[in-house]
């Protein structure tokens, strides 16, 4: 957790403040329409003090300019403090980059920079990768910790998901040949280290509209301001041209305009140190708009690995028989879940079976057959989906065995179980029951989901009664059964002809149309280019549960933006009620009535409402950096208070604020 | 302040939230083109009309067709209206005999008729004859009634639809809303009115002998078919100068309260027909519940500053409410309620003097103009006015639940938003902006009746009531010179058109966006939270705008009362 004293700390304001005053070159400063209205005002002001053109006090004058000047630094102080803590991140990447080299197959050494799309680099044990690209030979284990932060190594090998190497990692063991795919300056770590600077900021659509929001309300009050002289004439008197731009610059919504770069450049910064990388700050709103969320069954809702938990002959075959089968079509399997078979073979059945016989002949599995198995002892044993298995033996799915492993097989599905199919020479021995763990808690993070108004779904490759089990257990709302990338991608379409956002993760090529078609799509590190390319983010943690922290961070930023908003708009009243009496008492002295807080004097009562309206941007830093927490507590009361804090508090707080500072001024004989 | 007066304000709260149902389905009905039992005698007329203009009433129009369709056809009403108004003196249905109108004149009030403002520099019975109020100006009574619900409706289609451009078709819209609504509602109301005492005829003077011997010349006409369409078209333009305190328009206490709930019958229908065209009647009932928190507020505050009547005349030992511009038969609680209802809708129709209420009294109604006139409002221009605040609300505090805001299912964006703003934006500019000229300007300056604020007040009420297109008057000024018929005409165009425009453009905008469905992370837009978003997101835009100008009007003009001193 972010703590005031962190954001505060002197490394980074020091620069900041620095920062805060190079921000106030106009062609910067004008992007900010609202604080650009302040600093003309404040200019203004400097330049009919100089000129003597007003008939006020000189020194009150002086502390009204100060605090105008103040409010507009404040402004591009907070901006400058969010970029200087993605800054601060952005160097240890830098330092990682500065000093790559690439080999070329022929040996021959070039700067990292000079590297083109296309070109062909070797990589051996210990050094860097100097490039965005794909593993082209070889299989290498790389730390990728310079960009993840995580030490354990990784596999990246040619072919398959595995292949893509990010710039700036490092290879541990073995060697690779790769090649470029990125040109130079775009790179992953390039495109990462612009980002969290916040150089390629863009507005995004919703902080374009709030900002024309903001120009709206500057405009409407100009208005309300300018024509006040004229009224002011028409009652026989005269405003000074300063206690008209008080009004103004109180009124015209500063804070909220002083905080919103920063709010948005704080709302990626989170999201990077949680080790996700979003290519712009529209995903990053789209994440709170999520209605549903693709999850993948394996890795988010059940842990990676099933376990073997039972066998199940047909008629006529006993259960050793069966385990013994299954054991030896399992030795050479090296996946959990070939393990857990063998596990559960020795353990409950006490086979004894250590290694495969010599001579024996493993068939691997393969995305075509669907089946593993070993030929050994001159007898062929086969394990695999049930289909899989009768296809394999033509045949063997019409006999009685069939039909009863079929009545087993569904059984199985029906517990939440996958079942495997077990023949021996073209024989069905029975089916081997996997069982799928559900993570602990993500029924609660279900229900959680459920209160946002967000809809989960379960992406998996199980048939659909095995998925319906196992939907029902961890409590998601729906399932996508036997899913291929073709499902997952017309699902995604659906949802959003229906209006729906819609958030998935995916690591395979195969992913990547659908990473691209839905509204957040985060690629997980380890996946290929391709679903790095395709998805809007990238988790540098491949942890695909981190779809939903995800969601609960797009909301913060979003609700952060609108509490500071509200907050920001309520002010107002208090502000009114301070300067109006102090504007018009000369006028119509049976105005001071309006003058509800009791401050000591017109001229305290203008310089606390200005002082308020500076000091309350500082002050509101940390929020605006740290963001409103989000409570999954459903829409309605989460309003409500949002709107008793940011709303009722907006309101009442410079009621309290303004007289504080007016009895401060007022005791330190400032006005 | 009596139980009686209570009485009167509760009972007319619970008639009228009773009729927004019934008056809401048929305003539905219409919306979605359905047959109604009128269909039977005027369909025909409908499709005799359409074939007459050449018109498919099912071409859908986008946003820019139907606006500039829109326009077009004001345009062409207005400058009818002008060329009667100027050509009086020669057209017939004469009897006095009547000259015709001068330039500005004529304009502004050609303008006042066809932007609803109904604005009257002139008294009715005096400067016009009765072809001038029947064909020139009742005829506006109709069609800028329609134009507003069409507007309306054309907005509705905007939330309703989903990513489509049209919006529905101007000439359908207006020809169903007066052929099925309008013409049968007024047919009734002005029997009603007849029976009551009201008069209906082509003649022009009654001379009548009074008690004392003296011939007196009481002016008569086609008063009953104005006043009915007076109040449902949320018009306000009297036959007679006195308006609704005139016992020929108002006659007795049942007319007077039927006259309050007909202004703001269909704009409660237009309430509830918002709900249901967007699938949820709830969210028409929100709205309602919005503008009856304001409404009430309103007429609380001018009831119990009309009951504590002038502290002055207290002291000279004349007890008792404000009674000042006020008709005996009416009284507070019925003064009080019209001049708030009036204001609130846009009507502009008044059964007492506004510029005699005392000051903070009469700051209720101008405050209820300045706001856009969105309690209830002017048919159509109330609810479509609304939404642009609701619009605003949503997007200020829509993000606080953590999504994009949205409202009943679409998201709000950039484009609504600068549309709303712009839209919201032309209140202050138009009546700030002028009343300042007015302020320093000696043709300005020579208009107010009173001195100080008080003066102050009338000028601003008067920019107020010209662009929020209500039409009532602080009745201290004198407008009808050249400088006011100017500036009060354009401060009408632009606050009717430069506000419709900007609200098709986002019923534009919002047809072709995809449907979000509701779900429990939407932000909610129907229960009392809202209501009380909505309300606070209005005083403090809209209104907090207008303070400056209230301080050094009305409110200066209430404190110098307590302090002993009236202007």
């Amino acid at each position: 957790m972010t703590t005031a004293s962190s954001i505060f700390s002197a490394k980074l304001v020091g620069p900041a403040i620095g920062n805060a005053f190079r921000k106030l070159n106009p062609r910067e400063l004008v992007k900010n329409p609202v604080l650009f209205t302040t600093a003309v005002v404040a200019l203004l002001l400097t330049v009919l003090l100089v000129a003597g053109g007003e008939k006020l006090a000189f020194g009150f004058q002086v502390q009204l300019i100060v605090w105008l000047w103040l409010t507009v630094l404040f402004g591009t102080f907070a901006e400058a403090l969010a970029e200087g803590r993605g800054r601060a991140q952005a160097a240890s990447l830098r330092a990682a980059k500065s000093e790559l080299v690439a080999r070329l197959p022929d040996g021959k050494t070039v700067p990292a920079s000079q590297l083109k799309r296309g070109d062909i680099v070797v990589v051996g044990t210990g050094d860097l990768i100097p490039a965005d690209g794909e593993v082209t030979e070889g299989v290498a284990s790389v730390n990728e910790a310079a960009i993840t932060g995580e030490s354990a190594p990784v596999i990246r090998e040619a072919g398959g998901d595995r292949s893509a190497v990010t710039a700036g990692t490092r290879v541990i063991s073995d060697h690779i040949k790769m090649r470029v795919t990125q040109e130079p300056g775009q790179g992953f770590l390039d495109r990462m280290i612009a980002l969290v600077e916040g150089a390629e900021r863009q507005k995004t659509p919703n902080e374009i509209a709030l900002t024309i929001l903001l120009v709206g309300l500057t405009i409407i009050f100009l208005i309300a301001v300018a024509t006040i002289p004229s009224f002011a004439s028409y009652a026989g008197g005269h405003i000074p041209v300063a206690l008209l731009a008080a009004l103004l610059i109180t009124l015209i919504p500063t804070t909220i305009a002083a905080l919103l770069s920063a709010i948005g450049i704080a709302g990626m910064d989170r999201l990077v140190r949680f080790n996700v990388l979003a290519k712009s700050g529209r995903a990053v709103e789209a994440a709170g708009d999520v209605d549903v969320l693709l999850l993948d069954k394996t890795g988010t809702i059940t842990i990676g690995d099933r376990q073997a938990s039972e066998f199940r002959p047909v008629t006529g075959v006993e259960v050793s028989e069966l385990a013994d089968a299954a054991l030896l079509a399992s030795l050479a399997d090296e996946t959990p879940e070939g393990r857990s078979i063998v596990t559960l073979a020795r353990e409950r059945f006490g086979v004894k079976q250590a290694a495969l016989p010599s001579g024996a002949e493993v068939i691997p599995f393969t995305a075509q057959t669907r089946i593993s198995g070993v030929r050994a002892e001159g007898s062929l044993i086969q394990k695999g989906a049930v289909d899989s298995v009768f296809k394999a033996n033509p045949g063997s799915g019409d006999s009685a065995q069939a039909n009863e492993l079929r009545r087993i097989t569904d059984e199985i599905a029906r517990g939440g179980m996958t079942p495997l199919a077990v023949a021996r020479d073209g024989r069905i021995l029975g089916a081997v029951a996997l069982k799928d763990v559900i993570k602990a808690g993500v029924r609660e993070r279900f229900s959680e989901l459920r209160r946002m108004g967000i809809r989960t779904v379960m992406i998996t490759g199980d048939n659909p009664l095995t998925a319906a089990s196992i939907a029902a257990e961890a409590g998601v709302d729906d399932f996508l059964a036997e899913a291929t990338p073709e499902d997952k991608l017309d699902l995604i379409r659906k949802e959003q002809q229906g209006g729906r956002l819609v958030a998935m993760c995916g690591d395979g090529t195969n992913d990547a149309p659908a990473l691209a078609q839905a509204d957040v799509g985060v690629a997980m590190n380890t996946g290929t280019q391709a679903a790095r390319e395709a998805g809007n983010m990238v988790d540098l943690d491949s942890d695909p549960t981190k779809l939903i922290e995800i969601v609960g961070l797009g909301k913060q930023l979003l609700m952060t933006r609108g509490a500071l908003t509200t907050f920001s708009v309520a002010n107002d009243v208090a502000k009114y009620f301070a300067i109006i009496p102090a504007m018009f008492v000369v006028l119509y002295p049976g105005l001071a009535v309006l003058n509800i807080m009791g401050l000591s004097s017109p001229n305290s009562a203008i310089l606390s409402a200005i002082i308020f309206n500076a000091l309350i941007i500082p002050l509101l830093v940390p929020l605006a950096l740290k963001g409103v927490k989000y409570r999954a507590i459903g829409a309605g009361p989460l309003l409500a208070r949002n709107l008793a804090v940011y709303g009722l508090g907006g309101l009442i707080a410079p009621f309290i604020g303004i007289k504080l500072i007016d009895l401060a001024v007022a005791g330190l004989g400032l006005a | 302040m009596t139980a009686q007066g209570w009485t009167l304000i509760l009972v007319f709260t619970v008639l009228i939230v009773a009729l927004a149902k019934p008056m809401g389905m048929w305003l539905f009905a219409l919306y979605e083109g359905r047959r109604t039992p009128f269909h039977a005698v005027l369909g025909p007329v409908e499709r005799g009309f359409y074939k007459l203009a050449g018109i498919d009433p099912n071409a859908e129009q986008n946003w820019r067709r139907y606006a500039l369709h829109m326009l077009l056809f004001q345009l062409a009403a207005l400058l009818f209206t002008y060329a009667i108004l100027r050509l009086q003196g020669v057209l017939p249905m004469n009897p006095r005999g009547l000259a015709g109108i001068g330039a500005d004149g004529a304009m502004n009030t050609a303008i006042s008729f066809t932007t609803n403002t109904n604005w009257q520099w002139y008294s009715g019975e005096v400067a016009l004859s009765n072809l001038s109020q029947m064909v020139g100006l009742t005829i506006h009574n109709f069609l800028s009634a329609a134009t507003g619900i069409a507007i309306a409706f054309a907005m509705f289609r905007g939330f309703a639809r989903r990513q489509t451009s049209g919006i529905g078709n101007f000439w359908a819209d207006m020809t169903r809303v007066t052929l099925y609504l309008l013409l049968p509602l007024c047919l009734v109301y002005a029997i009603f009115l007849i029976a009551s005492g009201v008069p209906q005829t082509f003649a022009s003077l009654v001379d009548a002998t009074t008690l004392e011997g003296v011939k007196q010349h009481i002016v008569v006409g086609p008063v009953a078919s104005q006043e009915a369409i007076k109040m449902l078209g949320t018009n306000g333009g009297g036959f007679f100068n006195a308006n609704s305190a005139h016992p020929f328009e108002n006659p007795t206490a049942l007319t007077n309260l039927v006259q309050m709930l007909s202004i703001f019958s269909i704009g409660v229908g237009l309430s509830w027909c918002f709900g249901k065209a967007v699938g949820n009647p709830r969210q028409g009932w929100a709205i309602l519940g919005a503008m009856m928190v304001l409404f009430l507020a309103g007429v609380s505050i001018v009831y119990w500053q009309e009951a504590a009547g002038n502290p002055m005349l207290h002291q000279l030992g004349l007890p008792g409410g404000n009674m000042e511009g006020k008709e005996v038969r009416f009284g507070l609680a019925a003064s009080a309620l019209f001049s708030v209802i009036t204001t609130a809708a846009s009507c502009g129709a008044v059964n007492a003097m506004h510029d005699s209420f005392t000051a903070l009294g009469g700051l209720v109604p101008m405050f209820n103009i300045q706001l856009g006139e969105i309690v209830v409002g002017g048919v159509g221009a109330g609810i479509y006015g609304f939404l642009l605040f609701a619009v605003l609300a949503v997007f200020v505090a829509g993000l606080m639940v953590g999504r994009t805001p949205e409202y009943v299912g679409k998201k709000i964006e950039s484009r609504e938003v600068k549309l709303a703003v712009l839209a919201i934006a032309v209140l202050p500019l138009c009546i700030l902006g002028f009343t300042a000229l007015a302020s320093v300007l000696p043709q300005g300056l020579a208009g107010p009746l009173n001195k100080g604020p008080h003066g102050f007040s009338e000028i601003l009420y008067t920019f107020s009531s010209a662009t929020g297109n209500n039409g009532s008057a602080f009745a201290g000024i004198t407008s009808g010179t050249p400088f006011y018929n100017g500036l009060i005409g354009i401060a009408m165009w632009i606050g009717r058109f430069f506000m419709i425009v900007p609200v098709l453009a986002i019923a534009g905008s919002l047809a072709a966006k995809k449907y979000t469905p509701e779900t429990s992370g939407s932000f909610p837009t129907t229960g009392p939270l809202w209501v009380g978003l909505l309300v606070s997101i209005i005083l403090i835009v809209g209104g907090l705008t207008f303070l400056p100008s209230l301080a050094l009007g009305p409110i200066a003009d209430h404190l110098a009362m307590i302090h002993g001193q009236l202007f």
